[in-house]
């Protein structure tokens, strides 16, 4: 389902090399985790994939479903299915959250061809995705993610994610800043997601969150490269020994 | 000896001054409401102001406004549906009030033209300052309008629209309210109507102890006129007044807004809109005195810029001596769309008490590429995301009216802006 290949990407602004010489390939039905030490380039290759114009790909390709994305603005990426939880949601003073979740779950249907929904079916959904998640629906009645602490937020990316239904699902250290009730609850939500037609690409600094969303491949990422690949025994040697030793052994 | 150099009249002050004396029979006024009435075209005969008045620095009159159009009396707009569904609507139709005024308990409502010709209104007539043109303007040719009184203790469960109409031709009117003690409405002041017309309009509000007012100043020209506005308002003892101000249209527009806080515990709201487009100049000026001590006010001012629009706001804030304890917090900020708009900021607050709490603070930016590419990462296009950030810039502080009928009625003028000028 996604395929990275010798991918290169600077920043824009300053021309700093992050990503050099990335290889990844995750197929359909898997969970893979990547795991990496702080500046190993985890959050940027999220950034990449959902197409943020702050970093150029300089070399190599992105292929989804067999096709490069590297020409897809972030919008035309999300309705062909991909899907960015994101590190620090941002707040948007002004936009309804209702009002977003409604145009963003149409602009897919409208991408798959489907009519829009009507209000009473679209509000279902929202409920019914709220409450799997705990979220009380006054939340959802405020500007979106105004005022909401880190955890509400990582709850609000998984309940958009449930309700926008991707198939390339990339999780960006989505278990900084919950409490361990939280995350258990935000990662039943990812692993009722789980499915044989969807991928879902975890990016994580702790073995912690893999307990609860149990990886098919664990990879490590470190200089913007993937430097060992393996499955979830991986991420155990990970927790118990540090990052040193793999890296030892890559260099 | 003085030797006055008067410099040759511009075509409009020319239009302006021929106007009055063609005019004058048909004005309404006794002796006292004449009198201020010279003593108002005199001042205009000395000229429009200049960038050279401070308080007009950004909006030089006497060169923008480049013509004065003739009064059209067969203009005949006709009244329109309120802003809030259900209001009970004054219309004002090429600046003549209706004869059939409404019955409401707590309100007695009288047509201005009746206050001008038994003079009662003339102390309010006079101008506000040294350089109050748009006073002047009105007070010469003013002829109607309404001036409505509500009753103590009246609270009213919905608004009343004051609904200024033109079509063309020049129009001048006034709008007086008395809020009484403890008595609580929302007022709105609809500006709108179509051609190139000079409009002069203006309000002004005196609210009692414990009077509580939302006025919502909504102003729609089109593009052809132009729009000369002026609310003034005395705040008593524990009165709370939120004014909102949308400017949506005019080719030049004035607003100026003077408001003094009287009595202590009186609160003063201002939350504004400019939303400018094509080729206008929009101006909104404010002088604010807190003249006794435990008042608070705050103003808060958003402006979307496209097109070659120009903006303006002036916020003048004066905390007099016995003004102790004052809270006063002013902010402009202005999302710029545009290379060739512009929007001109001056805060300026003349602290004389000590003991005080006052701030301001002025912003222009672009749209946030951040939370553009949260939006777009989510699947929604771009315009759909920028015209989703633009809406969400000036909707913040709708919301903060707290009303949802209003709120509901001000986002739907807001969004008709939007499909005019997406």
């Amino acid at each position: 389902m996604l395929e990275i290949k010798n991918l290169h990407a600077r920043i824009v602004d300053d021309g700093t090399e992050i990503i050099r010489g990335l290889n990844l390939t995750v197929r359909a039905g898997e969970v893979a985790a990547i795991m990496g030490p702080n500046g190993s380039g985890k959050s940027t290759l999220s950034y990449i994939l959902a197409g943020r114009e702050d970093y150029e790909v300089t070399e190599g390709d992105i292929l989804y479903n067999g096709e490069s994305i590297l020409e897809m603005d972030p919008a035309e990426r999300a309705t062909s299915g991909i899907f960015l939880a994101f590190q620090y949601p941002m707040e948007i003073p002004g936009v309804a959250t209702m009002e977003f979740l409604k145009v963003a779950m149409n602009e897919q249907r409208k991408a798959r061809g489907e009519e829009p929904l009507k209000i009473p079916e679209f509000l279902k959904r929202v409920k019914d995705a709220a409450a799997s998640l705990n979220m009380d629906m006054a939340m959802l009645k405020r500007p979106l993610n105004v005022g909401f602490s880190g955890g509400e937020k990582k709850r609000a990316e998984i309940l958009q994610m449930k309700l926008l239904e991707p198939k390339l699902c990339v999780l960006d250290e989505t278990d900084s800043g919950l409490d361990i009730d939280a995350l258990k609850i935000v990662a039943d939500g990812v692993n009722a997601l789980r499915s044989p037609d969807r991928a879902i690409v975890v990016i994580t600094h702790y073995q912690r969150l893999l307990q609860y969303i149990v990886p098919d491949t664990v990879h490590v990422l470190y200089r913007g490269q993937v430097i060992k690949s393996g499955d979830k025994s991986l991420a155990l040697d990970l927790e118990a020994n540090g990052y040193a030793g793999v890296i030892g052994q890559a260099a | 000896m003085n030797i006055h150099t008067i410099p040759q009249r511009t075509p409009a002050e020319t239009a302006l001054i021929d106007a009055f004396s063609d005019r004058l029979s048909l004005l309404p006024g006794d002796g006292k409401v004449m009198l201020k009435r010279d003593d108002a075209i005199e001042a205009i005969k000395s000229g429009l102001p200049t960038r050279r008045i401070e308080s007009w620095h950004y909006t030089d009159l006497r060169r923008l406004l480049t013509s004065v159009p003739d009064f059209d009396p067969a203009a005949a707009p006709k009244a329109i549906a309120p802003v809030v569904e259900g209001s009970a609507v004054l219309p004002v139709l090429n600046g003549v009030s209706s004869a059939k005024l409404p019955d409401i308990e707590g309100i007695a409502v009288q047509r201005l033209s009746e206050k001008l010709t038994d003079g009662s209104i003339a102390p309010g007539l006079d101008p506000y300052g040294a350089d109050d043109a748009i006073g002047a303007l009105n007070t010469a040719f003013v002829a109607d309008g309404y001036f409505v009184d509500i009753a103590d203790g009246t609270e009213l469960d919905k608004p009343i629209e004051l609904q200024n109409l033109q079509s063309g031709g020049q129009t001048h009117v006034r709008l007086g309210v008395r809020v009484g003690a403890g008595a609580k409405a929302v007022i709105v002041e609809r500006q709108t109507g179509e051609g190139a017309a000079l409009v002069s309009s203006v309000s002004q509000l005196l609210l009692d102890e414990g009077a509580d007012v939302t006025w919502l100043i909504v102003q729609e020209q089109p593009d052809t006129a132009t729009h000369l506005a002026q609310f003034k308002a005395h705040l008593g003892k524990d009165s709370k007044l939120t004014l909102f101000v949308m400017n949506a249209g005019g080719k030049l527009v004035r607003q100026e807004i003077v408001v003094k806080t009287t009595g202590e515990g009186a609160d003063f709201t201002l939350r504004g809109i400019n939303l400018l487009a094509g080729d206008t100049h929009t101006d909104v000026t404010m002088v604010l005195d807190h003249t006794v001590p435990h008042t608070a006010s705050t103003e808060v001012i958003r402006n979307v810029v496209t097109g070659r629009a120009r903006g303006v706001f002036q916020g003048r804030i004066n905390v007099h001596q016995y003004a102790q304890k004052t809270n006063a917090k002013m902010a402009c900020n202005t999302l710029l769309l545009s290379d060739d708009g512009e929007f001109s900021t001056k805060p300026e607050l003349e602290i004389f008490a000590d003991d005080v709490v006052c701030g301001h603070g002025a912003t222009v930016t672009e749209i946030d590429h951040d939370h553009l590419f949260y939006l777009m990462a989510r699947g929604i296009d771009e315009k759909t995301a920028r015209g989703f950030l633009v809406k969400a810039f000036v909707a913040e502080v709708i919301e903060e009216l707290d009303d949802e009928a209003i709120v509901e009625a001000l986002e739907a003028r807001l969004d008709d802006w939007f499909v005019a000028h997406g």
